[in-house]
């Protein structure tokens, strides 16, 4: 039998002005179930939580119901009375005759009778209000970072000077990410190699960053506190233990002429090699596909056709025969740093993109990408920083830069603005007109956005002081007449077309998220955007979680994101992993689902409906040991209490606690009672 | 109190409708509490029922309620793409548009049931759509049909807690 107290507060005049607190209290009186009765003036005050600790020490109360406001207010505050009093905080309820009665109606007769309907739907609910203890979750205090960029890095650092252990990942053979290809970064123009490289030999050293490049993420499982993520370490064919990075390998290499991805194609490679100079680690890969000996090993040659690197390495450090291998970590918190790639914009296009043949990107050598002619300026790039285009190696007197090429264009590109390219543009023209100054930039745009500290000012400089010409408008074709790249543009503010005879041409490409990323989400069960951007769990208020619990999400894989966005995300997310990481245990409210496995037909309806991943199968098994069927099981650390599940249940045999079958059906019971 | 409803089976003068409003936590209950705190006056009539999130909602409570006499439900949660639980209320959605027309096959009137989206920041939205729900259901009069095929000893009559208690006991 319930002993069940009810307090009904007058919240001052708020509650009692329009509700008759006493005639409530007298109509709860004699309800079955109700053990006690009172109303005071303000309830959650402390001589309030004082009556409801002492009625229920002095009535051995088995429940209690607060008539007052509405559960988000002060539901904590009584249910803290309660633990203090000894009794179950789960067997408090609120109910809301203040919000949802006393301030919304007129009439002291209706709003009367309906405190007294909400008090007692709610005391038929405590009736069957379960005590119930928070859950606590074990968390393994080591986090994942996947990708190895500015984001990842910064994160890692974060998370590893906060005293925890880091596993960063990285698919290249170097950390860095696309900001190592940086010349120099807006709006401040320093040199991206100085800021980035010490950042990168800090991670490496780290005593609590374990790195492992070359290498992808290939399995997760578990959840909050608790993955266990399956790393692929692909076949480096060069034995990090042994190498001492002094590049005898690369020298000895006969294979010379392979574009290198890291001058965006603007330079050449051998096929054993290291990304560039300042790769960390400083240990080469074996580009299998490249490599002489393996492309005679393909063709199924007796004998080896080359072998000249191994042959030059004194520390004997190059195996051919390496294969992928693969490492468990035991994680607690996965950020996810994956990056971004720009749009290649050349005639071929992966499914759904319909590119810009018209643009001669890929038939034009002097049309380049903003990633290429980052490598042109840069000191360390292919000219050694001197500006000097592709075809023919002379320095272009006149560059033409187009903004928005493939954002903000819904009919063939991508309908998002890359955020980033207006500030580059404006940044590149200045490098150019800084090396070259008597050459003209003019750059087509369709609006600057030039939003952030400095970056306004920093595109004006552009056309003020560098003299930079904005045209606004589009370019709708891009083609070689004879020694010169011909631009045909239109300028909507004279609205006149506009040719010019352009030595080069660089294209402000969108930023898209990296090849990949989905299959990356797929196993982290968290969702992408239709562009296959991470989503965040909420766009303001949770911009670096996701909707799985213990995955957070830091640069450009989120959304098209500059430097200090991306650093300032990573270092939201060691913030978050950090507090994870805080306690030994997480405790979370009990509100999640119960599977009963004695009536469970396995139908799994439940799993598909749930968006969080948090229900999984599990086999059930005779005495003997064999399996004998299958059930759901609710991973109470990944369960977010939404209730999904049970409302799909077939056998009803998913309940979510503090919001049972049983508790609403009461609650509908007592909705329609009358005399 | 519930003397209001008229159970004798004729609609009376002076029909006030009972209405079961089943709304989930994060949007519509806050945007009721918004209301609240606004001092939105609205009518009356509806009772809410808290849940997590519409994904909750089973059909069965909506049945439930008209068993037991009401005259009238609404259903309302965060507005599509903002659901706190990501996907709860496409789901809901989903099942209403089927359960909807399975209660107006078995011959309950669809101007009863008020499905609706009410985010937090829509306090008026929440009393527009109670005083329009309310309005509907009392143009409609009581809701007979179902009740008149309760046999007389269904247990409607006695308080629910009471028959509750006396199985528990």
């Amino acid at each position: 039998m319930s002993r069940i107290g009810v307090f009904i507060c007058h919240c001052g005049e708020n509650i009692g002005r329009t509700v008759d607190c006493e005639a409530v209290t007298e109509a709860l009186k004699d309800h079955p179930g109700v053990a006690f009765t009172e109303d005071y003036k303000y309830m959650c005050s402390d001589p309030g939580q004082q009556l409801v600790k002492k009625a229920i020490e002095d009535n051995d109360l088995t429940g209690v119901v607060v008539a007052a406001c509405s559960p988000h207010m002060h539901e904590k505050t009584f249910r803290r009375a309660c633990d203090q009093a000894g009794l179950n905080k789960y067997m408090c309820e609120m109910a809301n005759i203040r919000e949802h009665c006393s301030w919304i109606h007129e009439d002291r007769g209706e709003a009367t009778e309906k405190a007294v309907d909400i008090t007692r739907t709610i005391v038929e609910k405590v009736k069957h209000n379960q005590p119930l203890e928070s859950i606590h979750i074990p968390v393994t205090k080591r986090a994942l970072v996947i990708g190895g960029g500015i984001a990842g890095i910064q994160a890692a650092l974060d998370i590893a000077d906060g005293g925890h252990e880091v596993v960063l990942v990285e698919k290249e053979a170097s950390i860095g990410g696309h900001m190592s290809q940086l010349s120099e970064t807006f709006p401040t123009l320093d040199c991206s190699q100085c800021i980035l490289t010490p950042r990168m030999v800090e991670a490496y050293q780290h005593p609590n960053i374990k790195l492992h490049t070359w290498s992808e993420v290939e399995k997760v499982d578990g959840y909050i506190g608790n993955f266990t993520v399956k790393i692929r370490k692909k076949a480096r064919s060069v034995n990090e233990d042994l190498c001492n990075g002094c590049g005898d390998c690369q020298e000895a290499c006969p294979a010379k002429r392979i574009p290198s991805e890291f001058e965006a194609g603007l330079g050449n490679r051998t096929a054993i090699y290291v990304p560039f100079p300042q790769a960390v680690p400083n240990i080469p890969v074996l580009d299998r596909q490249n490599c002489t000996l393996f492309k005679g090993r393909r063709k199924g040659l007796a004998k080896d056709a080359c072998g000249k690197c191994k042959e030059a390495c004194l520390k004997d450090a190059i195996d051919y025969d390496a294969e992928d291998t693969f490492i468990e970590e035991e994680i607690g918190a996965i950020v996810v740093a994956t990056g971004f790639q720009l749009y290649s914009i050349g005639r071929e296009q992966p499914e759904g993109l319909k590119g810009y043949g018209e643009y001669g990107y890929g038939e034009v050598p002097d049309v380049i990408d903003g990633l290429q002619f980052e490598r042109l300026a840069s000191a360390s790039g292919p000219t050694a920083g001197a500006i000097l285009r592709p075809s023919d190696g002379k320095e272009p007197k006149t560059v033409v830069f187009v903004h928005c090429v493939g954002s903000r264009d819904s009919e063939k590109g991508i309908s998002y603005c890359s955020k980033i390219c207006c500030m580059y543009n404006a940044k590149h023209a200045m490098l150019y007109k800084h090396k070259v100054h008597d050459g003209r930039a003019v750059a087509f745009y369709m609006d600057i956005r030039a939003a952030g500290k400095g970056y306004d000012e920093f595109s004006r400089r552009a056309i003020e002081e560098d003299g930079a010409e904005y045209i606004r408008g589009r370019v709708s074709r891009i083609f070689r007449d004879g020694d010169v790249v011909k631009v045909w543009g239109y300028d909507t503010l004279s609205q006149e077309q506009v040719v010019i005879d352009a030595d080069m041409v660089v294209l402000a490409t969108a930023m898209r998220p990296q090849d990949g990323v989905r299959e990356l989400a797929q196993k982290l069960s968290v969702s992408t955007d239709e562009h296959g951007f991470i989503n965040e769990a909420h766009p303001k208020l949770r911009p670096v979680e996701t909707n799985t619990a213990g995955v957070f999400v830091a640069g450009a894989c989120q959304a098209p994101r500059d430097i200090p966005d991306a650093v300032a995300m990573a270092s939201a997310t060691g913030a978050k992993v950090l507090s994870l990481f805080s306690a030994d245990e997480l405790e979370r409210e009990p509100a999640v689902a119960i599977v009963n496995e004695n009536t469970c037909i396995g139908c799994m309806n439940c799993a598909k409906v749930c968006a969080y991943g948090a229900i999984e199968q599990r086999e059930i098994c005779t005495v003997d040991g064999h399996v004998c069927g299958h059930v759901a099981y609710v991973n109470p650390g990944v369960c977010q209490g939404c209730g999904t599940c049970q409302a799909v249940c077939l056998s009803k045999s998913v309940e979510l606690q503090t919001f049972t079958d049983e508790q609403i059906f009461s609650e509908i019971n007592a909705l329609c009672y009358w005399e | 109190m519930s003397d209001a409803v008229d159970t004798s089976g004729a609609a009376a003068d002076g029909f006030e409708p009972r209405i079961t409003a089943f709304v989930c936590n994060w949007c519509t209950y806050t945007g009721a509490d918004l209301a609240g705190t606004s001092r939105l006056h609205m009518a009356s009539n509806v009772r809410i029922i808290r849940l997590p999130c519409t994904g909750r909602i089973d059909p069965l409570f909506i049945v439930k309620s008209f068993e037991r006499g009401a005259d009238g439900v609404i259903v309302s949660g965060c507005h599509p793409a903002d659901c706190h639980y990501t996907s709860g209320n496409y789901h809901a959605r989903r099942r209403f548009a089927v359960f909807h027309d399975l209660m107006e096959f078995v011959g309950v009137d669809p101007r009863r049931m008020t499905f609706s989206w009410v985010s937090a920041s829509e306090g008026a939205k929440w009393r527009d759509v109670v005083d329009e729900a309310v309005a509907n259901v009392r143009a409609l009069g009581p809701f007979e049909a179902y009740r008149a095929l309760a046999p007389e000893d269904a247990g409607v009559a006695a308080p629910a807690g009471a028959r509750v208690e006396a199985e528990a006991s």
